[in-house]
């Protein structure tokens, strides 16, 4: 069955609150002091699996503007459009996968823990520091290394809250094609 | 629940302009601080938008969580280029006046306080005007806005669903939250991080199987209601433009204008006092 566009305008619009909530008030305190998990990502990675790349960009993108917004700093277009490529790539990398017909196999597991690894070195150790430098001018070697930090942390967190998320909605959906005529 | 975006209604000259019009000007007004390290247009833009939030009747008391929470953040990240960066002043302005010695390479110049300035300068400019489009703008208004500016409007609908469900969503997360500590789960420092990412996961996964169920119905509802038949729609926050509204577009186009002209005249995105 093909999704309604309407279905993914709705996605987009639910998935970036919930990408806001969770980078807003989710707070899992870290070892390393001011620095808080940021569990949001594993939600956009689901989200982009089972919405596609484009609900993926566009949740990245609210979400991340919305929360900037409301910490009242403006928008950090760099970190925000990092969040939206990260969500964009995780979208095409799972495009086989289909989690709404309750599958997600060893190897989806396996395909999406790879796919989350490349975009967020993708979005941090690339994107948002060559945008730092870019657009803001700042010292390339601390916004590589805090690129570092955050692309090691948002990889951990990712694997671990979206292939969690990823494992509990297939179950929660019958499998395709788990009925069988009794005979 | 404190609300996220605190729209706060008082009659005052900037609560008067038209969404579109408030949009346009926080994009062109950061921009403009985005793009340059003038100092002298910096200070400029600082002191019109720290007039600009006068005018608008919010009191610093209303916004006071927001300020302490980037103050911080504008803290940690001077510091930060400070300890990875001692010299990136020297090697933009290209001299080098030294002031104090800490040891090895962190070297306090004239050059690097400079640059911080810019740095928090920067934030100055910015923040009042952010704070000012938060306090003084509806969220559905918003959206429509952002339709006026040229957004599709199905991104559109999905920013004002976003703003929407944002104080739903919240609340449920909070209820989620409280059922699962009585059933004895912990996410405090107490715990160890795999723990604790594993009671996120207790909380998440209610919350975004129901949040699941909530797409489903929302997208009936529109369906059903005939959303995306046409190529436009009406929104019912749109106002129409003024004179005042034209006026303030343009004179923040103007604030762009110059930023752009004095990083050509100046060479650089920098302003240089030291040669």
């Amino acid at each position: 069955m093909k999704k309604s566009p309407i279905v993914t305008v709705v996605a987009i619009g639910i998935g970036a609150a919930l990408f806001f909530v969770l980078a807003r008030f989710v707070a899992i305190p870290s070892p390393v002091p001011n620095t808080n998990i940021s569990i949001q990502y594993g939600l956009l990675a689901f989200m982009a699996a089972l919405f596609g790349p484009v609900a993926g960009l566009l949740i990245g993108l609210i979400g991340h503007a919305l929360a900037d917004f409301s910490f009242g700093w403006g928008i950090w277009w760099s970190w925000v459009i990092a969040s939206a490529v990260f969500g964009a790539l995780m979208g095409l990398a799972a495009r086989k996968v289909r989690l709404a017909d309750g599958e997600f196999s060893k190897k989806d597991l396996v395909g999406f823990l790879i796919a989350v690894v490349i975009a967020h070195a993708v979005s941090w150790f690339v994107i948002a520091p060559v945008l730092d430098i870019v657009i803001y001018a700042e010292p390339a070697n601390k916004v590589f290394i805090q690129g570092l930090f955050a692309g090691v942390s948002n990889i951990v967190t990712t694997a671990i809250v979206g292939s969690l998320l990823c494992a509990a909605y297939a179950a929660s959906k019958p499998k395709k094609g788990s009925l069988k005529e009794e005979k | 629940m404190r609300p996220v975006f605190n729209y706060i209604d008082r009659s005052s000259p900037i609560h008067c302009l038209a969404g579109a019009t408030k949009l346009v000007c926080l994009l062109l007004w950061s921009f403009a601080a985005m793009l340059t390290y003038d100092t002298r247009l910096l200070i400029l833009l600082s002191v019109l938008s720290v007039a600009l939030f006068r005018l608008s009747r919010i009191r610093l008391g209303d916004v006071s969580f927001m300020i302490g929470f980037t103050a911080v953040i504008m803290a940690l990240n001077n510091l930060l280029v400070f300890l990875f960066a001692p010299q990136h002043g020297v090697t933009l302005y290209g001299t080098s006046h030294v002031i104090a010695n800490l040891g090895g390479r962190w070297v306090i110049t004239k050059e690097q306080l400079f640059y911080h300035l810019n740095l928090i300068l920067k934030y100055l400019a910015t923040i009042p005007i952010v704070l000012l489009f938060v306090c003084t703008t509806q969220p559905s208004e918003f959206a429509a806005s952002l339709n006026r500016i040229g957004v599709k409007y199905s991104i559109a609908y999905s920013v004002a669903l976003a703003l929407r469900y944002i104080p739903d969503i919240q609340q449920e997360y909070h209820e989620i939250s409280q059922a699962q500590q009585a059933r004895g789960i912990e996410m405090s420092k107490k715990e160890s991080l795999g723990k604790r990412l594993k009671a996120a996961s207790a909380i998440l996964i209610p919350l975004i199987l129901s949040s699941m169920d909530r797409i489903e119905t929302i997208s009936n509802a529109m369906e059903l209601r005939g959303f995306g038949k046409h190529k436009r729609r009406s929104w019912y926050m749109a106002r129409p433009f003024r004179t005042a509204d034209f006026l303030s577009m343009a004179v923040c186009a103007l604030l762009l204008a110059a930023a752009l002209l004095l990083n050509h005249l100046n060479g650089s995105r920098f302003w240089n006092p030291f040669v």
